[in-house]
């Protein structure tokens, strides 16, 4: 493709370059919207366009007001003092076993900015969805990928289909179950309950819904690596001695870890980007990253949003690279050469 | 030998296994064992999808057929009311049951839900509700002639006929409705009037939306993935990084960032008036309408498009190819006889996957789809949300979810869901 033989007539190179740049001209549209935020988030004026100044670098055009502002934008008092040492001594205090963290500039924009408040949730409730995800997902699809697992076609169908199902459906599902008491006192025995257990509107809610919706990913990206998956090492390893646990914790658990890895990384990635279930589900002290985007979009859009885009596109980018070396890992491990 | 014959059983000649039952057996019950197994590991994760998942979303399909609003506020006049037969004269213990549960559930407080419900069915009877059950303390026998000395328009059947349809909890009015019907007390469904008639032409709309983006999605993916497909793989796999970067990225990030480069300031149609496509005073509005919804849409779902094209691409023999032209096919005849066929399967489950995906995409629609580009999604979210019909946005999530479903199976037959890869 990439060099043309010598017999090529002149149409076949005219088709050949045409269509090199119609391919270059798709690659622009998938790319040029993602690294087109990056400049703009430093725009000092509150625009989301490319300012006279910008477009002649010059240097009062650009600030990083934006990135201030997330890290301000709901403070208390956002005017207190602050330096690198107080932060590191903040830092210090809070890490420490006693939690000593003195009040000042840092405390308040821990406790009170909302897009920190949003970072904070994101991470708190992604992680423990990407565990629940992960756990059951890679002891489902180890049993599902056994010759001798019945009723695998169903099942499988069920298991994915929080993929498919569109997610306002699941979303207002959820939202509408949630919102009852799950109480086994109200609905087993009809006993008007003191407790009544309500999933709506609190952190567990939100964590069991991304869970759902990141267990597909974790089953496919395990049933993946467990495809090329030699049995007979089970058994060897069992016919040593072995008890099933250690089998799947020493032999098992190694070999499929690319697979579990990148299953964890989607699940993650699922919960961390996800909206919809969190607009239904979630509460105003529950809001996340995308859910605090989505209101910033929709009420004042400011150049923030595209500074904590950017952020993300950072993020984005480190995971792509974490995902790229496991899967080369992967290949070599398993014997297959990289090209 | 005689070790042989001690594992077979004399009378009928099966072989044992060492304590003396046959080996048919001892093998069933292994295989069930180890099939217990392999569904005790799978029955954890099956329990939290049917809980956390399965029945939350039967759930809401039960709503959209049963509505108990009204029988749980008003019991006394739910089955009067149901019993009545839609066309004689209220009778005057139906107008006492309703009098004195609107006294019960104006205690309650839950006249307003009583009302609301009543309302869908015909609208204007809100106000009638409320007001009638402030009074309905005061009034005494006869309670028809109080009702109606109350507001006159107790005296329209069609008041009577609307409680008649809200008293009736098991219903099909709302999956009625969501196709732009009526159910009326009498049994029968009418079509809803002109005005009224949105969600039939907005299925439709959104249909052709998922389907136009899915062929933007093929027009834009395939030669991408053929000639990915054909480059050495350290060049294709950089390019496939461009891909897959999108891919990663925050869906709201990719949609702020069509906005800042669609928006009437943007840079687009800022590049448009530089270049002279456009004059200043008359950019191009891109955005907040259906071309905004349809480009970020192909955008976002492009790469899920790319990658199936792509693996199946690279199984292709380019012998194929060559042996074609070497026959004396011409370069497009080799192209449209020989390579697209096999590319077919990479082409369904690409477009498949693309379509189910934009079928029920909401977050994208609701911030750049403005007025026209809303679709279903957008309108069951209403529901849920703000008019808090919940009943009707479950009969549209019902027949968004059939669609769905539909489309899942023919994706299961056409390529199995085993085969769904990702990245």
């Amino acid at each position: 493709m990439s060099s043309l033989p010598n017999y090529t007539t002149t149409g076949q190179r005219i088709w050949h370059y045409t269509f090199l740049t119609i391919c270059a001209l798709i690659f622009v549209f998938l790319i040029t919207p993602i690294l087109i935020i990056v400049p703009l988030s430093f725009n000092v004026e509150p625009y989301f366009s490319f300012t006279e100044g910008m477009l002649s670098f010059d240097k009062e055009a650009y600030s990083l007001r934006w990135y201030e502002d997330i890290l301000n934008n709901g403070m208390a008092d956002s005017s207190q003092p602050k330096s690198w040492a107080m932060f590191w001594d903040w830092l210090w205090k809070a890490l420490s076993p006693f939690h000593t963290a003195t009040p000042g500039f840092f405390t308040d924009m821990w406790e009170n900015a909302q897009w920190v408040r949003a970072m904070k949730n994101s991470f708190f409730i992604g992680f423990f969805a990407t565990i629940i995800a992960v756990a059951l997902g890679t002891l489902a699809a180890i049993g599902l990928s056994r010759s001798e697992m019945p009723y695998r076609g169903p099942i499988m169908s069920v298991l994915i289909s929080p993929l498919i199902v569109p997610l306002v459906v699941t979303a207002a599902g959820m939202f509408y179950f949630y919102s009852q008491d799950l109480n086994p006192r109200s609905w087993l025995l009809g006993m008007e309950s003191e407790n009544p257990w309500i999933l709506a509107q609190t952190y567990l809610g939100v964590i069991l819904a991304h869970a759902a919706l990141g267990t597909p990913f974790v089953i496919i990206t395990v049933t993946a690596t467990l495809v090329g998956f030699d049995k007979s090492l089970v058994r060897a390893g069992a016919s040593l001695g072995a008890g099933p646990a250690k089998t799947f914790w020493k032999i098992q658990m190694p070999l499929i870890l690319p697979g579990v890895i990148s299953g964890g990384l989607f699940a993650f990635i699922t919960s961390f980007d996800e909206v919809v279930a969190v607009l239904f589900l979630a509460g105003p002290e529950h809001r996340t990253i995308p859910r605090q985007m989505y209101s910033g979009i929709r009420e004042q859009i400011s150049p923030t949003i595209l500074a904590v885009a950017t952020i993300l596109v950072i993020i984005s980018i480190l995971l792509l690279v974490v995902l790229e070396l496991i899967r080369r890992r992967g290949e070599r491990l398993r014997g297959i050469t990289a090209t | 030998m005689t070790d042989v014959t001690h594992f077979r059983d004399e009378k009928t000649g099966l072989l044992l296994a060492s304590d003396g039952t046959p080996l048919k057996t001892k093998l069933r019950q292994s295989l069930k064992t180890s099939r217990r197994r392999a569904f005790m590991l799978v029955a954890p994760l099956l329990l939290f999808i049917m809980a956390s998942f399965v029945i939350p979303i039967l759930g809401l399909l039960w709503q959209g057929v049963s509505n108990a609003t009204y029988e749980d506020s008003m019991p006394r006049s739910a089955p009067i009311m149901r019993a009545w037969d839609g066309s004689s004269p209220p009778s005057e213990e139906m107008a006492a049951a309703i009098v004195a549960d609107m006294i019960d559930a104006r205690k309650a407080k839950t006249i307003g839900k009583v009302a609301t419900r009543v309302n869908r069915e015909e609208s204007g009877t809100r106000s009638l509700f409320t007001k009638t059950a402030r009074r309905a303390a005061k009034m005494e026998a006869p309670f028809v002639a109080a009702l109606e000395k109350a507001d006159k328009d107790w005296a329209n059947i069609e008041t009577w006929r609307a409680i008649k349809i809200a008293a009736t909890s098991l219903t099909p009015a709302f999956y009625a409705a969501a196709v732009d019907m009526k159910y009326t007390a009498d049994g029968e469904f009418v079509e809803q009037s002109e005005e009224r008639q949105i969600y039939v032409s907005l299925f439709v709309k959104t249909i052709l939306v998922a389907g136009g983006v899915m062929l933007c999605c093929l027009l834009l993916g395939y030669p991408v993935a053929y000639l990915m497909a054909h480059l050495p793989a350290k060049t294709s796999n950089m390019l496939m990084i461009l891909v897959l970067l999108p891919f990663w990225t925050s869906l709201l990030v990719r949609t702020t960032a069509w906005i800042a480069m669609l928006q009437a300031q943007g840079v687009l149609n800022d590049l448009f008036v530089f270049i002279g496509i456009t004059s200043d005073d008359a950019r191009f509005s891109l955005i907040y309408n259906m071309t905004g919804t349809v480009i970020a849409m192909t955008h976002i779902l492009l790469p899920f498009m790319i990658l199936p094209l792509y693996s199946v691409m690279r199984s292709i023999p380019i012998s194929h190819v060559r042996a074609a032209k070497s026959l004396g096919a011409t370069n497009w005849t080799a192209f449209w006889r020989v390579y697209f066929p096999a590319t077919v399967p990479g082409i369904g489950a690409g477009g498949l996957l693309v379509f189910i995906l934009a079928i029920g995409y909401y977050i994208t629609p609701a911030l750049v789809g403005g007025q026209d580009g809303q679709l279903i999604s957008n309108f069951i979210a209403y529901h849920m949300q703000r008019s808090l019909n919940w009943s009707l946005a479950a009969a549209l999530g019902g027949i968004l979810l059939a669609i769905v479903l539909f489309l899942y199976w023919l994706y299961d037959r056409v390529v199995g869901i085993d085969n769904m890869k990702l990245g």
